[in-house]
């Protein structure tokens, strides 16, 4: 069919009507493309002089006004985390007519050092058209007056205020605040871009981290008009933003000092509690860092050095340093073993100085034999071997009651899992037990290793804001609270929430804190030395961990070996017994034995309970 | 001189001599060189219109990329394939067409895009490449100048889809979709008075759209044309800051990455529909008509393969894609400068986005199909 009428078309006739109608086409575009080219010469040409007046004389533009930042303030109402308004000094290039004179200029005006010059040109080289480099930042109110008055006459130069994070006591509080820094792109990722413009900073660790979002608040915006170099002329219309929410700590700032002179240059970390909420008194962590520092962006340098450093200062031991509880976990065995009934607290067991397991040649020594060349005594009853800290009344006890027992026991305390405090970076910590070691390590348990997990050594490990955790359960006699830095979000309370109940008798309660009273004030007593003069009475418990190993391949000098191989010092301890108002757990690292950790805890709970009766 | 001598001289040469690399793929490199002029140019204005980021400019040249994969492959296509094929294709893509209406998933208030799960696509697009095929189809079932019946129905064919489309909305592709299809009817040789009638028909037809089919927007797009002054801050806001882009530009434009209106944030859509706005503000009128040549270029080629296609569907089909490719670029001009409304229409190689890229290649690919036709024939 087709084909056929192929056949019959005129073919000459039809490229003809083509040709015809290619040639009004060719008509119609040009026609088209004159008044085009006529709109665009006379928008372009005839008209330019009034457009380009329009495009100067402009306009309106939307500003976005960051929120301010939520400040953080002690239980006292002490700022701990405030906002300083600062000034920063930036250059736009396409606004100056001569930017590498400009920038010759601004060095000399503000003795711009090497390192902000390359940090200049190395944002100068990120920048998009128009956009403010900063080439100086962090300037007081002070300084831009005796530098700075009139920069900003300077074509090219923009001089912003901003508010920027400040921690008035630096170190002493770092590890408890976090810091901001500045938003990076990995940052945003998580972070709603739309709240954040405008903002340079949002938490980046501790408490600043955590409550970001209430901290941030909601940013405003306004229409500004403004004249051909984007300078504002007047605000046409304006939302105000709304200001991050106000953190009130528990943490007391006087404590807190007190804490960190107690510890002075010792390795370690101080966690204080109050057993009535929860909250966190005080929280130190030895060495620290000055978290101003990080605001702005670290220097290479300065961070190398943080990170690099055997003391790793930037490690929170209060929460992520884990360490074998050592001794500090015997009250707890003892009140799993009093309620699952291997023992009573009449129960007596015979110490020769060691314990030996049924049919097995090994001798698991007391840490008495290696001093007094025998045991506690005879017989060791449960006060006794709480008090002295008796090594073979636990290997025995541990060795009825079996690993899982064990660890189902010490459990519900909070050894093995993170207390969920509302700070960044928790530890686990472990908790041992047969299925653990299957899991994590592949290999079946070891009735040996149910020795050593007795007194807390071995796979054991826990974090001192367990250990106050664990002592704040017994301070209450089984009542807990999850741990929390904040108190109060603006009015709403935040803090004191309670954790599950562990029902007891009163009668192994108090057989366990008759144990731990007597560790400080009986003259048997392993704190027996920081009893002298006080005025309430302390139930605590020492601790000594083995220092298990050190990396093989790092090389240190001879005496930084001995010095780290040194036996880390705990302390747990409430205070006072009656009606307990201090939880405290101290870790001494490397401190050799508990006498490291127990004057720390002392002088803690005697600065606040004197503040307390003060009060 | 007589067309079949002009045929014949070109068999001899063609025969004379070996084949290029780009004959033996079908590229018409003369079509191809300006246009890809006229990307080069295009990535260089992005990059200023997206304030130097580079992640745009590589998304954009992936799409040329894609485009041009695309464009090799239907350069292989034999025309008389597209032409059988051309009733199968317009028909899916009408079917599709409906469906978006029912199922169609919405952006910014519009339905366009059908979703398959794994990927969405807007029917209207096929239907730009399926119209001028199946109307040129239509048309060459008989002898040309289409009788009067033949008319009837090609513009049935025509208006079906734009409706559709024009009520999705998107006045835009409508536009460009019809006129596709009525460049085909005007080149197959409709008398002028049937020209004029049909013209007079729709002028009376234009009542009942406005009343029935425009939306509420697209009303207010043309009465801004006349009076962008009535809304400054509304609807006016687009002409006024891309008017006040393009003029303040003047002769040899603010300078490359200089362009206040676009990098102050003043000039709205400055990456899609109106980057023609940033050009001339930074390029000035020198840089407005450099792009226009290039664009003359590439249509007086492809209507230079209408003139010398052997078929009469190859002729109207090279000269509809040509066409249609002018009437973009008129469009999106003449909306960016104010002589026309605001309709949607991007600006060919140039505006970003991937869709009306590939697709606008594949109709290339058609055209360089149509231009080495008859080299292939000739052997």
């Amino acid at each position: 069919m087709a084909r056929t009428l192929d056949a019959l078309r005129d073919t000459r006739r039809e490229w003809m009507i083509n040709r015809s109608r290619l040639i009004a086409s060719v008509l119609a575009i040009t026609i088209v493309l004159g008044v085009l080219v006529y709109r665009y010469y006379s928008l372009q040409i005839v008209q330019h002089d009034d457009f380009m007046t329009q495009s100067d004389r402009n306009r309106i533009r939307v500003e976005v006004i960051p929120p301010t930042r939520g400040q953080i303030v002690d239980r006292k109402g002490r700022l701990l985390a405030a906002n300083k308004p600062t000034f920063v000094i930036g250059v736009v290039r396409e606004r100056s007519e001569d930017p590498a004179a400009l920038v010759d200029t601004l060095t000399e005006r503000l003795s711009l050092t090497d390192g902000e010059l390359k940090a200049f040109q190395e944002r100068s080289e990120r920048r998009r058209p128009f956009e403010t480099v900063p080439i100086k930042l962090g300037l007081d109110d002070a300084a831009l007056a005796t530098v700075a008055v009139d920069l900003h006459q300077l074509p090219g130069v923009v001089v912003d205020a901003q508010l920027t994070r400040d921690y008035p006591f630096g170190e002493a509080l770092s590890h408890v605040l976090g810091y901001v820094g500045r938003v990076s792109a990995e940052d945003l990722l998580e972070l709603d871009a739309e709240r954040y413009r405008g903002t340079l900073h949002t938490g980046k660790v501790g408490l600043e981290k955590r409550y970001e979002p209430l901290l941030h608040g909601k940013p405003g915006y306004q229409h500004v008009e403004t004249n051909a170099h984007g300078r504002v002329l007047r605000v046409l219309e304006k939302e105000a933003p709304v200001p991050g929410k106000n953190l009130r700590l528990y943490l007391d700032l006087d404590l807190q000092r007190e804490a960190v002179t107690a510890l002075g240059d010792q390795r370690g970390a101080v966690v204080a509690l109050d057993p009535l909420t929860g909250g966190v008194l005080a929280m130190v962590s030895n060495p620290s860092y000055d978290a101003n520092l990080f605001v702005e962006g670290i220097s290479y340098s300065d961070y190398a050095e943080l990170r690099g450093s055997l003391d790793t200062p930037l490690l929170n031991r209060a929460v992520q340093g884990q360490y074998p509880p050592g001794s500090t976990v015997k009250p707890l065995i003892s009140l799993g073993a009093l309620a699952r009934g291997f023992i009573t607290p009449d129960t007596e067991v015979p110490d020769p100085g060691w314990y030996r397991l049924p049919g097995d040649d090994r001798r698991y020594r007391d840490w008495t034999l290696r001093i007094r060349g025998t045991g506690h005594a005879e017989r060791v009853d449960l006060r006794m071997a709480i008090a002295e800290s008796c090594d073979t009344y636990y290997y025995d006890l541990a060795h009825r009651m079996g690993i899982d027992v064990m660890a189902e026991v010490l459990r519900p305390f909070g050894l093995g899992h993170r207390t969920g405090i509302d700070t960044t970076g928790e530890q686990d910590g472990i908790l041992p037990d047969t299925d653990w070691k299957r899991t994590a390590l592949g290999e079946p348990w070891y009735p040996g290793e149910t020795i050593s997990a007795g007194i807390g050594q071995g796979y054991m490990l826990a974090t001192p804001l367990q250990l106050a955790q664990a002592a704040m359960v017994l301070a209450n006699k089984g009542e807990s609270f999850v741990p929390s830095v904040v108190h109060r979000v603006d009015d709403l309370t935040v803090g004191g929430v309670q954790r599950p109940r562990i029902p007891m008798d009163e009668a192994a309660w108090q057989a366990v804190v008759e144990g731990m009273v007597d560790v400080v004030h009986s003259p048997r007593g392993t704190a027996a030395g920081i009893a002298r003069g006080v005025g309430y009475q302390i139930a605590g418990k020492t601790g000594t961990s083995q220092v298990v190993s050190i990396a093989q391949d790092a090389i240190y000098d001879e005496d930084a070996i001995s010095e780290r191989n040194r036996n880390h010092g705990l302390f747990v301890a409430f205070a006072p017994v009656e009606n307990p108002r201090i939880v405290v757990a101290v870790i001494a690292e490397n401190g050799g034995g508990s006498g490291a950790a127990s004057p720390v805890a002392r002088r803690i709970m005697d600065a606040w309970l004197s503040e307390a009766s003060d009060a | 001189m007589p067309e079949y001598t002009r045929f014949l001289e070109g068999s001899d040469r063609d025969l004379a001599r070996a084949q290029t690399p780009a004959e033996r793929l079908h590229l018409d490199l003369v079509l191809l060189t300006p246009i890809l002029a006229i990307m080069t140019t295009g990535l260089f204005v992005l990059f200023s219109a997206s304030d130097g980021d580079w992640d745009t400019v590589n998304r954009q040249i992936r799409n040329f990329v894609v485009g041009f994969a695309v464009l090799l492959l239907v350069a292989q296509v034999r025309i008389d394939t597209l032409k059988r094929w051309a009733p199968t294709l317009y028909l899916g893509a009408l079917l599709l067409l409906l469906l978006v209406s029912f199922f169609g998933v919405g952006a910014k208030g519009a339905q366009r895009w059908l979703s398959l799960g794994f990927i969405r696509f807007q029917p209207s697009e096929i239907m730009k490449i399926a119209m001028p095929l199946m109307v040129a189809a239509w048309v060459v079932r008989h002898a040309l100048p289409p009788r009067p019946s033949t008319t009837v129905t090609a513009l049935l064919i025509i208006v079906l889809p734009a409706a559709a489309i024009a009520t999705q909305p998107d006045l835009g592709t409508a536009i460009l979709v019809g006129a596709s299809g009525a460049f085909v009817v005007f080149m197959a040789g409709v008398s002028w008075w049937q020209i004029f009638s049909g013209a007079l028909a729709a002028m009376v037809c234009i009542w009942p759209a406005w009343l029935f089919l425009l939306r509420d927007y697209q009303k207010q797009r043309i009465l801004t044309l006349f009076d962008p002054e009535a809304d400054r801050l509304g609807a006016g806001w687009n002409i006024i800051q891309s008017k006040t882009a393009i003029g303040s530009g003047g002769w040899s434009g603010k300078g490359y990455l200089q362009g206040t209106q676009s990098h102050l944030d003043f000039l709205p859509e400055s990456q899609t529909d109106f980057i023609i706005a940033v050009l001339a503000e930074e390029w000035g009128l020198r840089g407005v008509l450099l792009l226009l040549l290039l664009y003359g270029l590439v249509v007086a080629r492809g209507l230079w393969i209408s003139f010398t296609a052997q078929t009469s569907y190859g002729r109207l089909l090279a000269s509809a894609i040509t066409l249609t490719f002018g009437v973009y670029v008129v469009v999106n001009m003449g909306m960016v400068a104010g002589i026309l409304p605001v309709v949607g229409v991007p600006l060919p190689f140039v505006s970003f986005g991937g869709t009306s890229i590939v697709t606008l290649l594949l109709s290339f690919g058609i055209l360089s199909a149509i231009s080495t036709e008859k080299r292939v024939l000739s052997r």
